[in-house]
C-alpha cells in the first residue's frame, strides 16, 4: 500500500541553524506515526514543512505516492492534513461551532449554514465520541474539552491526516485516556495520525511506527512493538539516560513554610482557593499534582508575593509573611524575594524572562538592586563573570550570553530561570511546571539540580502536571482539585490511578 | 520579523529608506504643486545646514525637539505613549513665566536659569502627573488622558495668558522678562551665526541625551523601567513597583517636555505667549519613533526636524506655489513612514541579505 505520507530527503535550513538534514521516511496509512526528539530536533520545522508554514530547501513529500508542493496551510488542509497546535488556536469568546465554521464559512451570511454545521458536529461527536457541545463558549471548556474542539474542527474538515503536537502536555491520566480512544477510532476509520511528544510511555502506549529524531536528523525510524523507552531515549539523547537520579535519604528539617486555611476569591466572588493547608520543612521536595487550572498557579502566585490571599495564615520560617494591609501585591514578590523566596514561575515566557533581553540581562532579573557598582550603576563585569559562572554550572548552550533569550530553546530558558533563582540561595524555592516543553536531556539536568538543592537544605514546593516528574522528584504529593487539596501521599503510596482518581476530585470514594 | 534582521539594518538602512521615502512622496507632491523638486530641495537644504545662520536655526528648533523626543522616548521606554508632550510644555511654559516674573528682578543669571527651568520642569511634570497617576491606579489609558490634558491646557492657557497680559497691551502674551533671565547666546562666542537665538540649551540638550543614555542602558532603574516596557507580567513577578514606575516615568517625561519650553521662551522670545509650543510636543512623537528612542537617534531625528522646520520655512518664502504647510506634510509623511510603516522594507532587506548568503 502506498504510505499516506512520505518524505524524501527533505532539508531546510534558518540561517546557519540546520533544522532539518536529509530527513527521509515514511508513514504508513492508517496507522499512528510517533515522532520523538528533543527540542530544536527539528520535529517541529518538518511538521511545519507539512503543513505548508515553511518551504524546503530540498527534497519532496509524498502524499498517497504523489509529489506535492504545499505552499500555505489552506494548500495543506485541502489535501487533508490536520494540524492540532500544543497552543490551541481557538477563538476564546466565540462558541465551538463559530470557531470550526472560522475559516470556512462557505458563504457571506453565516446563520444559512449554520445549523446544518451545527447537526454535522453533533454527529462527528457521535461517531467519535467527542464529548463537545457544539454551542458551548470557549472560555467556559476544561483544556481537554477545547482540545476535542481542535480535533472536532480537523475532522470536520475532513482531514486524513492529524498532525499532534505535544497534545497530553495538559491533560490529566483519564483525559489523555480518552483522547487516544478518540485517536483510536480514528485509525480504524483509516486516518493517518503523526503523534508529536516529550513522553515516551505514550510513544509505547499508542503507536504503531516511531521516528525519532536528532540534531535535524532521522537517527531511527523503527515499529513500536520491537523498542523500549530506554532504546528511544539513547536515541534521542545519544546517551544512556538515568531514570533514578541519586538522592539523599528523607530526612526533613524545621518547617519552612506553614500555610492554613488560606482561601481566595476572585473579583466575582467565586473560589479558587478553599482551605488549603500543609506545611513545608527544609530538605524535602513537596510536589502539587493535579491538572492545571485547579489552583495550583493561583497558589504559587500567592506564596511568591504576586498575589493577595483573601485570608488565611501564612508563616515563613515562623514568621507571617508581609502581607500585611496591602491592597495590591505591586512590588511584594521583591519583598518575598528578599526574604529568601526563589520562584521559577510555570510560565517562564510571560513571567520569568524578558523575551527581548539578553541572556545576561535575564540572569539579573528580580535582582538587579543587588548588582550595583559605586556610581549606581549596573556593574556590567561583576555581572558578566556572575552570568559566565552560571552558564557553566547550568550548562546553558549556546554559551553566548549577548543572545537574546527568546532564541534559546526552552530548555535553555529554564536553565536560565532555575540558576537564576538558585543562586539567590533562597530558602524556599518554588517550581511550577520546571520541563514543560523542555526535552530529556534537559529535564534530567534540571531534575538534577533541584534534587541537589533539596539535599542542601531547601524547602521546594513543586507543581507539576506531568506524574512522571512528580514521581522523580518529590519526598509527599498534594493533589489539588476545583482549588482544594483532595489527598496527601507520601512518595511510597505513590499510585497513578489514585493519583489521577483525587485529580479529578473524587477523593471520598 | 525584523528582529532577525542586524542591528545596521534596523537602526540606519531602514530608517534612512523610510525618510528617503517620505522625501520622494514630497517631491512628487512639489511637482504636482508646479515647482521643481530639485531646486526645492536644494533650497531646503541650502537654508537649513549649508548657511551658517541656517544652521544655528536649524539647531535651535532641534534644542527644543531633543526635549519633547526624550519625553515622548523614555514614556515608551516604559510601554506608555505619551500623547501629551505638547500640552506639558505648554503648561511648563507657564511654570516657567511665573518663576520669572516673580524673580528676573530679584536674582542673577546664574540663578534665575536653573530657577526657570526647575519651574518649566514642576509644571511639565505636574501636567503629565495626573494622566500618570490614573494610568497607574484607574487603568485609564495615557493615549486618551495625554489627549484630553493637551486640549485642556491649550484651554486653561488661553485663560491664564489674558490675566497675564500688561496693561495696555495688545498682544496675548505676558511682559518680556529682564535680561537677566536671557539663556547665553552662541553667537557671543560664534560671531557667524548672525541674530540667531540658538543659546546654552543646546548643551543642555545634549547633555540631558547623555543623562537618558546612561539612566535607560546602564542603571537598575532603567533596567526596571525598560522591563515593565517590555513584559508587564514579568516585571510584577521581578518585584517591579508598577505603578509607581509608571507614575514617576509620566513626571520624568512630563519635564523633560516641560524642558523644552526653555529653550522657546528664555533662549528666544523671552515672554509667554499664545500657543508658543507650536507643535514641537508633537514632533516630540516623531522623534522618539524615528530615532527608535536610542539618544544617538533621537539627537539626529531632532536635527532632521529642526532643519525641515528651517528650511521648510525659507522655501515657502521664496518658492510661492509651496504653502507653509508643506513642512507639517513632511513631517507628516515623516511620521507616516517611520511610525506607521516603519518595517516596509524589513522583508526587502531581509530578501537581499539572504540572497547574498
Amino acid at each position: 500500500m502506498q504510505p499516506a505520507v512520505e518524505f524524501r530527503g527533505i532539508s531546510k535550513h534558518f540561517g546557519a541553524v540546520k533544522a532539518n538534514t536529509d530527513v527521509s521516511f515514511a508513514i504508513a496509512k492508517g496507522s499512528i506515526h510517533g515522532l520523538v526528539g528533543e527540542n530544536g530536533a527539528g520535529k517541529s520545522t518538518l511538521m511545519s514543512i507539512l503543513y505548508g508554514y515553511y518551504r524546503a530547501d530540498g527534497g519532496e513529500i509524498l502524499l498517497d505516492g504523489q509529489a506535492r508542493r504545499i505552499h500555505n496551510s489552506q494548500e495543506a488542509i485541502a489535501l487533508g492534513i490536520g494540524m492540532v497546535h500544543q497552543h490551541f488556536m481557538l477563538v476564546e469568546n466565540m462558541t465551538v461551532l463559530d470557531n470550526v465554521m472560522l475559516g470556512s464559512e462557505g458563504g457571506f451570511k453565516l446563520n444559512k449554514n449554520r445549523a446544518r454545521v451545527e447537526q454535522e458536529l453533533r454527529d462527528i461527536c457521535v461517531r467519535y465520541r467527542l464529548d463537545v457541545d457544539p454551542l458551548a463558549t470557549i472560555h467556559d471548556l476544561s483544556v481537554g474539552a477545547q482540545q476535542r474542539v481542535e480535533i472536532l474542527k480537523q475532522i470536520y474538515r475532513s482531514a486524513n491526516i492529524l498532525i499532534l503536537d505535544e497534545p497530553t502536555a495538559v491533560l490529566t491520566a483519564q483525559e489523555t485516556a480518552s483522547l487516544f480512544e478518540i485517536l483510536r477510532l480514528f485509525k480504524e476509520q483509516g486516518k493517518t495520525i503523526i503523534l508529536i511528544t516529550h513522553k515516551l510511555q505514550e510513544i509505547l502506549d499508542i503507536t504503531d511506527t516511531v521516528t525519532v529524531m536528532r540534531g535535524g536528523r532521522v537517527i531511527g525510524a523503527v515499529p513500536t512493538a520491537g523498542t523500549t523507552k530506554e532504546d528511544l531515549a539513547n536515541m534521542m539523547v545519544g546517551r544512556p539516560i538515568e531514570n533514578n537520579l541519586p538522592r539523599a535519604p528523607y530526612n526533613p528539617g524545621t518547617p519552612v513554610m506553614h500555610v492554613e486555611n488560606l482561601q481566595l476569591l476572585d473579583d466575582q466572588g467565586v473560589k479558587l482557593l478553599a482551605d488549603i493547608g500543609f506545611t513545608l520543612r527544609a530538605g524535602e521536595i513537596v510536589a502539587v499534582a493535579g491538572v492545571s487550572g485547579n489552583g495550583q498557579s493561583e497558589l504559587m502566585e500567592i506564596l511568591s508575593g504576586m498575589r493577595l490571599p483573601t485570608s488565611g495564615k501564612l508563616d515563613f520560617l515562623g514568621k507571617p509573611l508581609p502581607f500585611g494591609d496591602r491592597t495590591d501585591a505591586d512590588g511584594l514578590p521583591r519583598t518575598f524575594r528578599e526574604l529568601g523566596i526563589g520562584h521559577v514561575p510555570e510560565d517562564r515566557l510571560r513571567d520569568g524572562v524578558v523575551k527581548a533581553f539578553s541572556v545576561m540581562h535575564n540572569t539579573i532579573f528580580g535582582y538587579q538592586d543587588k548588582l550595583k557598582n559605586k556610581w549606581g550603576l549596573l556593574d556590567f563585569k561583576a555581572i558578566a563573570g556572575r552570568c559566565a559562572e552560571l552558564m557553566r554550572n547550568f550548562d546553558v548552550r549556546p554559551n553566548n550570553h549577548d543572545l537574546r533569550i527568546g532564541l534559546l530553546s526552552g530548555g535553555n530558558q529554564q536553565k536560565v530561570v532555575i540558576a537564576r533563582e538558585v543562586l539567590a540561595q533562597p530558602k524556599l524555592m518554588l517550581v511550577g511546571q520546571p520541563t514543560r516543553g523542555v526535552d530529556i536531556g534537559t529535564i534530567e539536568s534540571i531534575h538534577t539540580q533541584l534534587l541537589k538543592l533539596r539535599d542542601e537544605g531547601v524547602a521546594i514546593l513543586l507543581v507539576s502536571v506531568e506524574l512522571e516528574e512528580v514521581r522523580a522528584l518529590a519526598d509527599r504529593i498534594l493533589v489539588m482539585c476545583g482549588g482544594r487539596i483532595t489527598g496527601e501521599l507520601k512518595i511510597e503510596e505513590f499510585d497513578t490511578t489514585r493519583i489521577g482518581l483525587l485529580m479529578g476530585g473524587m477523593h471520598k470514594s | 520579523m525584523n528582529k532577525d534582521l542586524p542591528r545596521w539594518a534596523t537602526a540606519f538602512v531602514m530608517p534612512v529608506l523610510n525618510l528617503l521615502s517620505a522625501l520622494l512622496v514630497t517631491a512628487l507632491v512639489i511637482h504636482l504643486l508646479g515647482e521643481s523638486p530639485t531646486e526645492s530641495l536644494a533650497i531646503l537644504v541650502n537654508s537649513a545646514v549649508v548657511n551658517p545662520e541656517g544652521l544655528s536655526y536649524t539647531l535651535f528648533y532641534a534644542s527644543t525637539f531633543i526635549f519633547t523626543g526624550l519625553a515622548v522616548s523614555i514614556a515608551m521606554q516604559a510601554g506608555l505613549f505619551n500623547i501629551g508632550a505638547e500640552g506639558q510644555m505648554y503648561f511648563a511654559g507657564l511654570g516657567l513665566t511665573l518663576a520669572m516674573l516673580a524673580f528676573d528682578s530679584s536674582l542673577s543669571p546664574w540663578l534665575l536659569i536653573p530657577t526657570g527651568m526647575l519651574g518649566a520642569a514642576l509644571f511639565g511634570a505636574l501636567w503629565a502627573f495626573v494622566p500618570g497617576y490614573l494610568q497607574a491606579k484607574r487603568g485609564s489609558h495615557v493615549v486618551v488622558t495625554t489627549i484630553m490634558f493637551n486640549y485642556i491646557a491649550a484651554s486653561l492657557m488661553n485663560t491664564v495668558i489674558v490675566k497675564l497680559v500688561p496693561p495696555g497691551e495688545q498682544n496675548p502674551a505676558s511682559r518680556a522678562f529682564s535680561a537677566a533671565a536671557e539663556m547665553p547666546r552662541l553667537n557671543e562666542w560664534f560671531p557667524v551665526l548672525g541674530e540667531t537665538p540658538l543659546n546654552i540649551s543646546f548643551f543642555i540638550a545634549i547633555l540631558a541625551l547623555v543623562i537618558y543614555g546612561v539612566v535607560v542602558s546602564r542603571s537598575a532603574w532603567g533596567y526596571k523601567l525598560r522591563a515593565t516596557g517590555l513584559n508587564k507580567h514579568a516585571a510584577h513577578y521581578a518585584g517591579i513597583r508598577i505603578s509607581k514606575m509608571i507614575i514617576i516615568v509620566m513626571l520624568i517625561s512630563g519635564a523633560l517636555a516641560g524642558l523644552g519650553s526653555v529653550n522657546s521662551i528664555m533662549g528666544s522670545t523671552h515672554y509667554l505667549s499664545l500657543n508658543f509650543v507650536g507643535g514641537a510636543g508633537f514632533i516630540g512623537i516623531a522623534i522618539a519613533l524615528m530615532g527608535r528612542q536610542h539618544p544617538v537617534g533621537i539627537f539626529l531625528s531632532a536635527v532632521l526636524f529642526g532643519a525641515l522646520t528651517q528650511g521648510g520655512f525659507d522655501l515657502s518664502l521664496e518658492k510661492q506655489n509651496i504653502p507653509p504647510e508643506t513642512v507639517i506634510l513632511i513631517q507628516g509623511l515623516i511620521i507616516l513612514f517611520c511610525g506607521a510603516m516603519e518595517n516596509l522594507y524589513a522583508p526587502v532587506i531581509a530578501k537581499a541579505l539572504k540572497f547574498k548568503k
